[in-house]
C-alpha cells in the first residue's frame, strides 16, 4: 500500500546545497542536538567519579576527575553523524585525546570496549581511538558537558557513527578480539563508517 | 526520552497483532512484574528500550534493522497477554 | 514481502480530515472521517503517519479526545520547535489526508464497568484523554463519582474550558494555574503537591482510581503523592507524554 501524501507536510530542517557534498549519505542537517538515551540519565558526582583501563579483570589505571582534569585537552570543531540520520556541523567540544589516557598504558590490545555508567557499552578497534580520532570530552560548546548530553564526560569519536560516542563514559576495556557493545548487539554495525553507510550488521 | 509503555502501543501492535499495553511483565532480574504501560521506555536512539521501573535493567529492546522490527525479549522471564 | 503487506494494509488506514476546531491559541482538535474505524474506549490513543511528497514520514502517538461512540477526534497542543504539531495545528485543512494507527492502549482507559470514584489529574494537554473518559462517564449514565484536577499554566491556556465547567455539579472539576492567576482567582495556584491533594484526591480508604497524565516529570510527582497517600500502584494508572 502507498502512503498517501499529506498535502503540505514536509520535514523540519532541510540541508542546504552548499553542505550537502559535506555529509554521508542518508543524512539531513539539524541545527538542535536531539537527545538520544537508552535508558535514565546518571547523575555521578564528580568526587565519585572515575575512569579506568582495564584488561583482563585487572584495572590497570584509574583518574580521578582531579587528575583528568589535569591531563592535556584541546578544543576541536567536528562534524557528528547520528545513525537516526541527524548530522550536526561544526559543534565544538574541549576533551582529552584518547591516547593520553591510553598511552599511560603498556598493552598491546587491538580493541576497546568503552563501558558507561547506567550499562552502555561500544567497541572500536584501537586505532580508530588513536591518531587524533578520538577524546574523552567534558565540554560542549564553551560549557561544561550537561548531563543529558553525557556529561560530566563522554567518549567523541566523530568519523564513527555518534553511538560509538558513549556518553557518560566510565573506561575502557582493552581486548585483543573485537566484543559487541550494546547497539551492535541489536543489529548496528560493528564498525559504523557513516561514509560507508555502515549502519546495521551486514552493511 | 523516558515515557511508559504506553508510548509503545502501536509498536507492539505491528509486532505482535495485538494491543500488549496492558499485558504483564516479568523482569528475569528482579522479578517485578508490572504491565507494559508501567514500564520504563527510552524512545527515539537508535532503538526502543524498555526498562524495569524498580531495577532499570534492560526488558526488551527493539529494533528496526533494514525496514524490519528486531525484538528482544531476553530481559523478560515472561509477558502474559491479558484477555 | 506478501505477509507484512497484508498486515500493514489491516493496520495503517487513511483518515481525511473531516473539521478543525480551535481550542486554545496553541491547540486545535481535529475531527476524522475513518470509514472502517473498529470503534474506540476512551483513554485509548492513536498514531497518526505523516508522508510528505519526498516520501519522508513521520510518526507521532495523540490520545483521543472523544469517547466511545463519538467520531473520533484528537486534539493536538503545538509545540513551538516541533516537527509534525505545527502542520497539525496550523497548516491542515479539511479535506487532507493521513494515516492513522490504532485506536491503542487497552490499559489506560475507564468504562462503567471499572468502577470509581475517579481521580482524573491532567498536566496540560494530559487532559485529553481525560476529557474523553469524562464524556463517556457522561454520556453512559454513569454515577461513578469524579474528579478532575487540571494543572495549567493559566486560564487562557485551559483546554474545553467551557465543556469542563458545564461537569459542575455531576463531576468535580478544579483548575490549578502554575504560572499567571486572573485577577481575584479563588482557585488552586501553583504545581500538584501534597496539600493540594489532600483537599481534592478521594481517601484511600474509598478504594479510587487514579488516572493521571501529562508530561513525566509531572506524572511521576503526583503518581509520588497518590502512592504517599496509600494508592495502590495498581489503581494508579499513568500515562506519559512527551515529544513534538
Amino acid at each position: 500500500m502507498t502512503s498517501p501524501v499529506s498535502r503540505g507536510f514536509h520535514r523540519l530542517s532541510r540541508p542546504g546545497d552548499a553542505q550537502a557534498g559535506k555529509l554521508p549519505p542518508g543524512q539531513h542537517v539539524t541545527t538542535d542536538f536531539p537527545v538520544l538515551s537508552a535508558g535514565p540519565t546518571p547523575h555521578t558526582p564528580l568526587q565519585e567519579w572515575s575512569f579506568s583501563i582495564r584488561r583482563g579483570g585487572k584495572t590497570l589505571r584509574t583518574w580521578t576527575w582531579a587528575e583528568f582534569m589535569d591531563l592535556p585537552a584541546e578544543t576541536v570543531t567536528v562534524d557528528i553523524h547520528c545513525v537516526t540520520r541527524w548530522s550536526k556541523l561544526g559543534t565544538v567540544w574541549r576533551g582529552v585525546p584518547v591516547p593520553v589516557l591510553l598511552d599511560q598504558v603498556a598493552h598491546d590490545a587491538r580493541y576497546v570496549l568503552a563501558f558507561s555508567d547506567g550499562g552502555y557499552t561500544t567497541n572500536l578497534p584501537v586505532k580508530d581511538v588513536t591518531g587524533g580520532q578520538a577524546w574523552l570530552a567534558f565540554d560542549y560548546d564553551g560549557q561544561p558537558l550537561p548531563p543529558e548530553h553525557g556529561g560530566p564526560a563522554r567518549l567523541l569519536v566523530p568519523h564513527l557513527y555518534f553511538w560509538k560516542s558513549a556518553k557518560w563514559v566510565r573506561g575502557m576495556e582493552l581486548l585483543d578480539h573485537d566484543q559487541p557493545g550494546f547497539w551492535e548487539n541489536y543489529g548496528y554495525n560493528n564498525y559504523g563508517d557513516p561514509w560507508r553507510e555502515q549502519r546495521y550488521a551486514g552493511d | 526520552m523516558a515515557l511508559d509503555g504506553n508510548a509503545i502501543g502501536g509498536l507492539l501492535l505491528e509486532i505482535f497483532a495485538a494491543d500488549m499495553t496492558s499485558a504483564e511483565t516479568t523482569c528475569a532480574a528482579c522479578g517485578a512484574v508490572r504491565p507494559v504501560a508501567g514500564t520504563a521506555v527510552y524512545l527515539r536512539g537508535p532503538g526502543t528500550v524498555v526498562r524495569c521501573r524498580s531495577c532499570t535493567s534492560v526488558l526488551m529492546v527493539i529494533t528496526r534493522v533494514r525496514g524490519r522490527n528486531c525484538v528482544d525479549l531476553s530481559g523478560l522471564d515472561a509477558l502474559q497477554a491479558r484477555p | 514481502m506478501a505477509g507484512t503487506a497484508v498486515r500493514g494494509r489491516l493496520i495503517w488506514q487513511v483518515a481525511t480530515v473531516a473539521t478543525v476546531t480551535d481550542e486554545t491559541d496553541a491547540v486545535r482538535t481535529i475531527a476524522l472521517d475513518l470509514p472502517d474505524w473498529p470503534g474506540h474506549h476512551a483513554g485509548q490513543h492513536l498514531d497518526v503517519r505523516l508522508t510528505a511528497e519526498d516520501g519522508y514520514s513521520a510518526e507521532r502517538s495523540y490520545s483521543i479526545a472523544s469517547a466511545d461512540g463519538e467520531p473520533v477526534a484528537i486534539t493536538v497542543e503545538r509545540l513551538d520547535d516541533g516537527e509534525v504539531s505545527p502542520y497539525l495545528t496550523q497548516e491542515l485543512r479539511p479535506g487532507d489526508q493521513m494515516e492513522i494507527r490504532g485506536p491503542i492502549g487497552n490499559w489506560f482507559t475507564w468504562g462503567p464497568h471499572d468502577g470509581g470514584p475517579l481521580l482524573l489529574i491532567a498536566g496540560g494537554s494530559g487532559v485529553v484523554p481525560l476529557r474523553a473518559i469524562l464524556r463517556h462517564r457522561q454520556r453512559s449514565g454513569s454515577n461513578v463519582r469524579a474528579r478532575l484536577l487540571y494543572s495549567s499554566r493559566s486560564l487562557e491556556e485551559v483546554i474545553y474550558r467551557k465543556e469542563l465547567d458545564e461537569y459542575r455539579g455531576s463531576a468535580q472539576v478544579r483548575y490549578t494555574l502554575t504560572r499567571r492567576q486572573p485577577p481575584g482567582w479563588g482557585g488552586f495556584a501553583g504545581r500538584v503537591d501534597d496539600a493540594m491533594l489532600a483537599r481534592i484526591a478521594w481517601p484511600a480508604s474509598q478504594r479510587p482510581l487514579a488516572f493521571i497524565c501529562g508530561p513525566t516529570p509531572f506524572v511521576e510527582t503526583v503518581a509520588g503523592l497518590l502512592v504517599a497517600r496509600h494508592y495502590p500502584e495498581s489503581r494508579v494508572k499513568t500515562e506519559r507524554f512527551g515529544g513534538a
